[in-house]
């Protein structure tokens, strides 16, 4: 069986989330592929448009539920854009799942803190509803999302329910306020100074190559070790079997090494444009 | 290692006709468009004879050969790759149902191919493919079906083209494993060895006697005196530190200022795997396939995704393209991606010659 083989799901809900982004829900058809299927917590699928092509997308549902998956899609080029049409009953294709996913277990038992920036934040917000799923087994939760403008905050009302949470601290930034912004100004960095956490927390990052740059060079001030920073990287993912070559990060494949990566791993590389 | 044995040439045509009636389709260098490419061989007239191959940076040319040896021409742009990972095949029918569709996997109906004249520098490569697309996490099926069946009859190189530098990259001139028979050519006859069971069970169908001692020393200084006499070298020491290292050294600049990113180099590559998957729908909207077809890190959509292009510029790209080669590749399958084959060279339009742009890194480096 080749790798790129692929197998239809039903669509069985639909969401908007904010105008061009969407969660759909699917299951397998078959049975037995349905049954068969597990996967961990940040991992993706390949998700296929009839007679249009395959992207990556991340699974946000709950891993502990694998007959049903739910992806959150938005809408970026010619293959999102016909997947933003996919209704309830359509029936897509799907294969996987691929990568390495969030350093779940390893973060157990520690504080976690979680940094996102910009609008690439739905592998995030799976991770996030992860750990509430199983809240006792992990400490203290310090969510910070920067944006550029207070348009590009996405999920407002997730974030006003997680700062509600026992246990867990928000801290938002927008770059580009507008009077409606009561947060903080600035970039995600400027966070740093209220974020008070023990050298032992695991962080988990997803954004701009610069955010996660900065704010891994931020986190070593506070005694935070390169192998406890993790970064979720994002390259040109056409095959997600390590064999296309199209996601290659100097020796790393993140499609199959990664996408998530400790800054250990990566730190000779990052900051250098063009590789 | 397995006894020597004489084989004449006549006795070729015989080695061609036997693997036909076994059922391989036998492919071998022959004349094509003023170069030599693998194709098919019904008898030794078939092969490209009596010529030899004039190689430069940018430039190939097919001249009278010298020697009067059936395996003079070294090579063309042509290796076996494309026999194995296909330029353009369909991996999956996908139907439009009722409800829904049905995905259908496409096994290539691929004949069993057998190869006369395959050199050191070609099986080194092909081992590499098989690194990749049969012995990672993926297996690549397509591949495999493509890949398993095939035999293999190499001719250990005893001449080179200015363009060879496999002695640096110890991959040739003598092909060491990865064959199923191997020829050296002398003046009269070759001296045959066999590398797998079902080259020596085909070696037996041949009638052959033992080499004599002579042919045998005589078919080592010939392998050895190619190797002396190649020209090109690189100088693989410690390179994947000094490429890391040197990423922002000022040549990837100047060597972008020749390559045109046409994607040659990696076309002619026998190792390079880079690939795509794109649908080609039906007229009638009904079916679509979904199609393999080889891409080259020069492209300027390999490192796109929505908004970003991590390798926007012709320096990022060569620079991509040469430190995977011979720096990444290694970390990622345990050898480096380079056999020193030389094609690179000889089919860049403007003579790009990546052992000149190492030497000039390694001379010049701005790190330390």
């Amino acid at each position: 069986m080749t790798p790129y083989s692929l197998y239809p799901a039903r669509i069985s809900a639909r969401r908007t989330e904010t105008a061009g982004i969407y969660t759909f829900t699917m299951r397998f058809v078959d049975e037995e592929v349905r049954r068969a299927y597990r996967f961990k917590a940040g991992q993706f699928n390949m998700l296929y448009a009839f007679g249009v092509g395959e992207v990556p997308i991340s699974i946000v549902s709950d891993p502990a539920a694998p007959e049903s998956l739910e992806h959150t899609i938005r809408t970026a080029g010619r293959v999102t854009g016909v997947m933003a049409g996919w209704k309830v009953g359509d029936v897509v294709g799907v294969r996987g799942p691929y990568g390495n996913g969030w350093p779940v277990e390893e973060a157990r038992g520690r504080d976690v803190v979680i940094i996102t920036g910009g609008l690439g934040c739905a592998p995030v917000v799976g991770l996030i509803n992860y750990i509430f799923r199983r809240r006792d087994q992990y400490g203290e939760l310090h969510i910070l999302h920067g944006v550029k403008t207070p348009n590009d905050l996405l999920y407002r009302e997730r974030f006003d329910e997680w700062r509600r949470a026992p246990r867990t601290k928000v801290y938002l930034t927008a770059d580009q306020p507008d009077r409606s912004w009561h947060y903080k100004i600035g970039v995600v960095t400027e966070l740093f100074d209220e974020l008070r956490v023990p050298p032992s927390s695991t962080v988990m990052m997803c954004g701009p190559e610069m955010m996660m740059r900065f704010a891994a060079h931020a986190l070593r001030q506070k005694g935070i070790g390169d192998e406890a920073i993790y970064l979720s990287m994002e390259r040109r993912m056409e095959c997600a079997v390590g064999l296309c070559g199209h996601c290659q990060y100097r020796e790393h494949f993140v499609c199959k090494d990664g996408p998530v990566f400790s800054y250990r791993t990566l730190r000779e590389l990052f900051g250098t444009s063009g590789i | 290692m397995t006894e020597s044995l004489h084989m004449p040439k006549a006795v070729l045509g015989d080695l061609i006709a036997i693997l036909w009636s076994e059922g391989f389709k036998v492919l071998g260098p022959v004349v094509r468009d003023g170069a030599v490419a693998f194709d098919e061989v019904r008898k030794v007239s078939d092969l490209a004879t009596g010529i030899r191959d004039a190689q430069e940076p940018g430039r190939y040319r097919l001249v009278p050969g010298t020697s009067g040896e059936i395996f003079e021409v070294v090579n063309g742009a042509g290796s076996l790759k494309p026999f194995f990972f296909a330029a353009d095949e369909t991996l999956l029918e996908v139907t439009r149902e009722q409800r829904g569709f049905k995905v259908t996997e496409v096994v290539p109906a691929a004949p069993r191919l057998a190869f006369i004249g395959v050199r050191a520098c070609d099986l080194a490569a092909l081992a590499i493919q098989d690194r990749i697309f049969l012995h990672d996490r993926f297996r690549d099926t397509h591949y495999q079906t493509r890949r398993q069946d095939a035999f293999l009859v190499a001719v250990n190189c005893t001449r080179s083209a200015s363009t060879c530098f496999c002695v640096s990259m110890k991959t040739g001139p003598e092909a060491t494993s990865g064959y199923d028979l191997s020829l050296t050519e002398l003046e009269q006859g070759f001296v045959m060895r066999s590398g797998s069971a079902a080259g020596e069970a085909l070696a037996a169908r041949l009638g052959l006697g033992a080499a004599q001692h002579d042919e045998i020393v005589s078919a080592k200084a010939r392998i050895d005196g190619c190797a002396t006499g190649m020209q090109r070298r690189l100088d693989t020491a410690d390179l994947p530190r000094l490429l890391y290292d040197e990423v922002e050294n000022p040549r990837w600049k100047d060597v972008a200022s020749r390559c045109l990113s046409c994607t040659n180099c990696t076309m002619v590559c026998p190792s390079c795997f880079c690939h795509t998957v794109v649908d080609q729908e039906e007229i009638d909207g009904n079916m679509s396939r979904r199609v393999r077809k080889w891409d080259s890190c020069f492209s300027l959509e390999h490192a796109h995704i929505h908004g970003i292009n991590f390798r926007p510029k012709i320096e990022n790209r060569y620079r991509q393209w040469l430190t995977h080669k011979l720096a990444s590749w290694i970390d990622q399958f345990g050898t480096s991606g380079c056999v020193g084959c030389g094609r690179c060279i000889t089919w860049c339009p403007v003579g790009i010659d990546l052992t000149e742009e190492v030497a000039a890194i390694r001379e010049r480096p701005v790190k330390g």
